[in-house]
Parts: structure tokens; C-alpha cells; sequence
């Protein structure tokens, strides 16, 4: 924060009057919050909120086990 | 009586109808115990992001149900057993969705490149597809902050979801 000019805090996506809903079926939602790996991407970067960050872990390991998204991409 | 969500991936080389009879056998269960199947969507055969006991692809079937958990234990029950069901998920849920789930909305746009976007001004410092954090971009342009303060966030914000976006497709590519 401390840099040469004020950075301004992003809201939460998943906040506000036109949030989208978490939806393990929601592949292409899901994927914008993974690295190239595969891992879900901390909050810190996404500016999700923490209510919302666990909402969406569980959304995506649901849609690991059922194989819309894989676990580790090689 | 409670509403659940319950998604089952059938094996890949049993035909469509028969993963119709089988539908039709899990919702007599249902019905049997007292439930009732309020939607069922077939979202076809589709690839798997990992192979699942041996195979690539499975049929996808997703029940809506308001059911006792009596029936729902006997429906996995019976999952469990049959051998062409690869994997199923049953979740509670405290409503269930109207009309057609994010995966048959999704089809229809699959093939079309990115849904075109209006308010772009000058944030596209990164060769980002205008999907990748499509929501925290249009936050902050709204915001009316200066442009290079937004450039300078958008790299950071954009540069995972985006590099993951391309990847995928790519996989995607290669497992069909």
C-alpha cells in the first residue's frame, strides 16, 4: 500500500447489487479464480472478500471431485 | 422433506438410453421413499478433467430432488453398488435453482470467443481476454480513479486468471 501514489482497494466480485453467485456448476466462474496450476488463487490477489474466498473453495473442490476442473494441471 | 442437489458421472461406454433407465431407476428410488424429483438435466457426455477410475469421459446427470434423507441415503446406497456410476455428489441445499444450471448456460457460448465488453478505457496494459477478471476490472473503472493507479492494480489482478484461462481451453483441446 505504502508505494509512491494510493492504491485503491478492489471490491469483492461476489459482493454488491450486481455480484455473480457461486456455483460449483459454474466451470468458467470457477476457472478466472485458478493459477495455471490449478490452485485457487488467494484473496489477496482476487480482492475477494473472506466470507466469500471459503464460499469459493468449496465450490471449487466440489467441482474437482466431479471432474469439471482438475486437481494439478501439468 | 429437504432439497438436494445431487450430480452422478455415468461410465462412457454405456449408451444415452441407458443412462436414461438408469435416471429413471434412481428416481423411482426417490419416488419409492417418498420424494420426488423435481428436475432432472442430462448435460451429455462430457470430459473429464482427470481420468476416474480409468475412463476420460462420463455422462453427466444432475437430479433436483425434495426428498426425506432416507431417500437419498438409499439413492447413494444404490449409486454405490452400480458399477456404472463412476462418482456422485449429493449437496443440501436451502433452495433449489430455476431453470437451466450454469453448465447448460454455458454451452450455447462456448464456441463464441468473449462476450464483447463496453466499457473499455485504456486499462488494457495486459494482452488479458477481456473475460479473465472481467468483475474487479469493471469495479474499478466505475470507481474513477486515475488510469495508471487501475493499470498498475489490473497486471497483478489480471495476470493468474487470465495465463489460466488460455491454458485451459488448451486442455481442453487435448482431452478431446
Amino acid at each position: 500500500m505504502g508505494r509512491s501514489f494510493f492504491r485503491r482497494r478492489k471490491s469483492c466480485p461476489f459482493s454488491g447489487p450486481s455480484a455473480q453467485v457461486i456455483d460449483y456448476k459454474d466451470v468458467k466462474l470457477l476457472g478466472r479464480f485458478l493459477s495455471e496450476r490449478g490452485k485457487i488463487v488467494p484473496s489477496r490477489i482476487t480482492a475477494v472478500s473472506n466470507k466469500k474466498q471459503r464460499e469459493l473453495a468449496r465450490a471449487i473442490k466440489r467441482a474437482r471431485f466431479l471432474g469439471l476442473i482438475p486437481y494439478v494441471i501439468k | 422433506m429437504a432439497f438436494y442437489e445431487s450430480v452422478f458421472i455415468a461410465r462412457q461406454d454405456i449408451a444415452a438410453p441407458q443412462v436414461e433407465t438408469l435416471t429413471e431407476n434412481i428416481t423411482k428410488i426417490i419416488e419409492d421413499e417418498g420424494g420426488s424429483v423435481l428436475k432432472t438435466e442430462h448435460w451429455g457426455l462430457r470430459s473429464l478433467a482427470y481420468r476416474i477410475k480409468k475412463n476420460r469421459k462420463g455422462h453427466y446427470v444432475l437430479l433436483n430432488v425434495d426428498s426425506p434423507a432416507s431417500a437419498i441415503a438409499e439413492m447413494e446406497r444404490q449409486m454405490r453398488i452400480n458399477e456404472d456410476v463412476l462418482r456422485y455428489m449429493t449437496i443440501r441445499v436451502d433452495e433449489l435453482e430455476e431453470g437451466p444450471s450454469a453448465i447448460m448456460r454455458n454451452r450455447g457460448s462456448e464456441d463464441r470467443p468473449r462476450r464483447p465488453r463496453s466499457d473499455e478505457d485504456g486499462d488494457n496494459s495486459t494482452p488479458a481476454p477481456a473475460d479473465a477478471g472481467d468483475a474487479p476490472a469493471k469495479e474499478a473503472v466505475t470507481e474513477n480513479a486515475p488510469v495508471e493507479e487501475i493499470a498498475a492494480e489490473e497486471v497483478v489482478a489480471e495476470e493468474a486468471p487470465a495465463a489460466d484461462d488460455s491454458d485451459e481451453t488448451a486442455t481442453d483441446k487435448g482431452d478431446a
